[in-house]
């Protein structure tokens, strides 16, 4: 489809929106994550909401946004109970634990995804759709969901942009000052599961976790202001939603969240290698630079031991 | 016949996982073992592409490769500046959206779907046969990962030594001369191959449950190494076989229930282990 028309079709129109907005709310909550190094907690809590989301639907019996996001919750917060439970009380560690978690909710997810799938023939496609989503399926109605979504997500962000910034750079100084670190720490993994339920018909479980790392890494190559780096994040994460979308209207057999996962990726792969600040060509040049000029000091003080 | 084929294949995928995973856990890399089972899966599609065929004899090297290229660009990525957590998961999620986009656009052409690769079908190991010369030689998954079983064992038993020094600890291995990186990617490599290996069977995505969960329980269970091993891999059988009871009787996936049922089994540990069990540890205080 050619660039002039993309808007002019509804249809795509609410794909690129949706996977826009997802793109935006997972770079701004991802930077909360990254700067906590909890990264992989992100990962955990997309692998965990598949459970919630098969709980759910087993339970209503059809695809609701809001059901499954109250289910997607649940479960992402009983899979960080039981990190936390591992590592403080277990002599685990925080890698073994994570690891655990993910891999036991997920598994348990994919039986009740056997059951479901057994149970009746019809909704079984949009089940399947979860896991890696389909964005060329999203509706309006979806997309109104998704949008909703998304923006509680970046209106807590902004909201609480300041207790997040704190508490992830100093927990011990936003303690001391009144802020409960445990209380905002779990705002922070609800709001990662409200990004994940929303990415979830989009891009899927398994890719979701991509949204919150690869945008946040790309845009902490560029800033060293915490500030910028989120809205940085956002646009990147919105920019490589943008892509996956457009590409995927190409063909059909295209999956729309692995390209808009590539994108983002490509993001960080290029902020990488040219961000002026710690991109490895301005590093390379800084290097060559720097080379150039004490090998002209030496020549200098060579000069000047010559002539006394 | 078919049950004890079924069996006999998942006890290998769980022996092979928990005798790397006691290694991983040990030297807090789960879950780069998460990564690799991820990252193999461009891995696996291009040898299918490139094949045309589902012979693992050339899958394995060529998925394996993968995993370990994987390894080696977090480890570039930490050293040029990003943070561990993000560094590995920026390059396990962008080489699985690789692979995605891959199966999903030759997925016509290499007889391969998604689910397949990800959750596996042990269910059907008996039926794919090895037939060599004309000879019938039994399921090809079995081979295979009886081989990857056969290969694991043998070099963690050559190496042992090492491999324990390298994960205890790494300065001191490095300053009596162990070359200690070069058994790091061996270990990786290992991994990678296992985890191609039971793609098939388990799935590349429950593969990181065998390779954590009954090490994990194991390390809870006992305080040396050589025990931890022996414990683990035992666990990992048990969880497999009685996952496969379980998914018989529910008529589940056997992954699925293979991996949780091995959860439950590290919940047990976390509870009721005599040592280091939550539940006992007041007991052993009063006494």
């Amino acid at each position: 489809m050619p660039l002039s028309d993309v808007w002019s079709d509804p249809n795509v129109r609410w794909v690129l929106l949706g996977c826009m907005l997802l793109g935006l709310s997972g770079g701004v909550i991802g930077s909360f994550t990254y700067i906590r190094r909890q990264s992989l907690t992100g990962d955990v809590l997309a692998h965990a909401a598949l459970p919630g989301v098969c709980l759910a639907y087993m339970a209503i019996g059809a695809k609701s946004v809001w059901a499954f996001v109250v289910g997607a919750a649940l479960a992402g917060w009983a899979a960080v109970l039981c990190v936390g439970l591992l590592v403080r009380r277990s002599r685990l560690k925080a890698d073994t634990a994570l690891a655990a978690a993910l891999s036991v909710f997920f598994a348990f997810g994919v039986v009740l995804l056997t059951f479901i799938q057994r149970g009746e023939g019809g909704n079984v496609s949009g089940l399947d759709a979860f896991l890696f989503g389909q964005a060329a399926t999203m509706t309006a109605g979806d997309v109104r969901a998704m949008a909703t979504l998304s923006a509680v997500v970046l209106a807590a962000g902004v909201l609480f942009f300041k207790e997040f910034k704190l508490t992830g750079f100093d927990p011990e100084f936003a303690r001391s000052i009144g802020f409960s670190a445990g209380r905002i720490d779990a705002l922070l993994m609800s709001l990662v599961v409200v990004t994940v339920v929303a990415g979830i018909q989009a891009v899927g479980v398994v890719l979701m976790s991509a949204f919150l790392i690869a945008p946040a890494v790309a845009a902490r190559c560029w800033t060293e202001r915490f500030g910028r780096m989120v809205a940085l994040a956002g646009v990147f994460g919105a920019v490589s939603g943008w892509a996956g979308g457009y590409a995927g209207t190409f063909s059909h057999q295209l999956p729309t969240g692995a390209l808009a996962v590539l994108a983002a990726s490509a993001l960080f792969v290029l902020s990488l290698l040219f961000s002026p600040r710690c991109g490895l060509l301005a590093r390379a040049v800084r290097r060559f630079v720097q080379r150039r000029m004490t090998r002209a000091e030496f020549r200098r003080a060579a000069v000047g031991v010559k002539k006394p | 016949m078919s049950d004890l084929i079924i069996l006999l294949t998942g006890g290998l995928v769980a022996a092979s996982c928990s005798l790397l995973g006691s290694f991983l856990v040990l030297r807090r890399m789960a879950m780069v073992g998460d990564a690799i089972s991820h990252a193999v899966l461009p891995g696996i599609a291009a040898a299918f592409l490139a094949s045309g065929s589902r012979d693992p004899i050339v899958v394995l090297p060529g998925a394996a490769l993968m995993g370990v290229l994987a390894v080696f660009c977090i480890q570039w990525l930490r050293q040029s500046g990003v943070q561990e957590d993000a560094a590995t998961g920026v390059v396990f999620t962008a080489l699985f959206a690789a692979g995605v986009l891959m199966v999903s656009l030759f997925a016509r052409h290499i007889d391969l779907d998604l689910e397949h690769v990800l959750y596996g079908e042990i269910v059907f190991v008996p039926y794919d046969e090895l037939h060599l010369f004309g000879k019938w030689l039994g399921p090809r998954a079995l081979w295979f990962v009886g081989a990857t079983f056969a290969l694991n064992a043998a070099v963690v038993a050559i190496f042992y030594k090492q491999f324990k020094l390298c994960s205890f600890d790494p300065l001191l291995a490095a300053s009596l001369g162990v070359p200690v990186t070069f058994f790091h990617y061996l270990l990786m490599a290992l991994v990678s191959l296992t985890t191609v290996a039971a793609f098939d069977s388990v799935g590349a995505v429950l593969v990181v449950g065998m390779l954590v969960l009954p090490p994990a329980t194991a390390y809870l269970l006992t305080d040396s190494l050589a025990r931890m091993i022996g414990l683990g891999m035992a666990i990992g059988v048990a969880d497999a076989a009685i996952g496969y009871g379980v998914s018989v009787a529910l008529d589940a996936s056997t992954a699925g229930c293979m991996v949780t049922v091995a959860g439950v089994a590290l919940a047990l540990a976390f509870l009721f282990s005599p040592k280091h069990g939550i539940l006992m540890r007041p007991k052993i205080k009063r006494a």
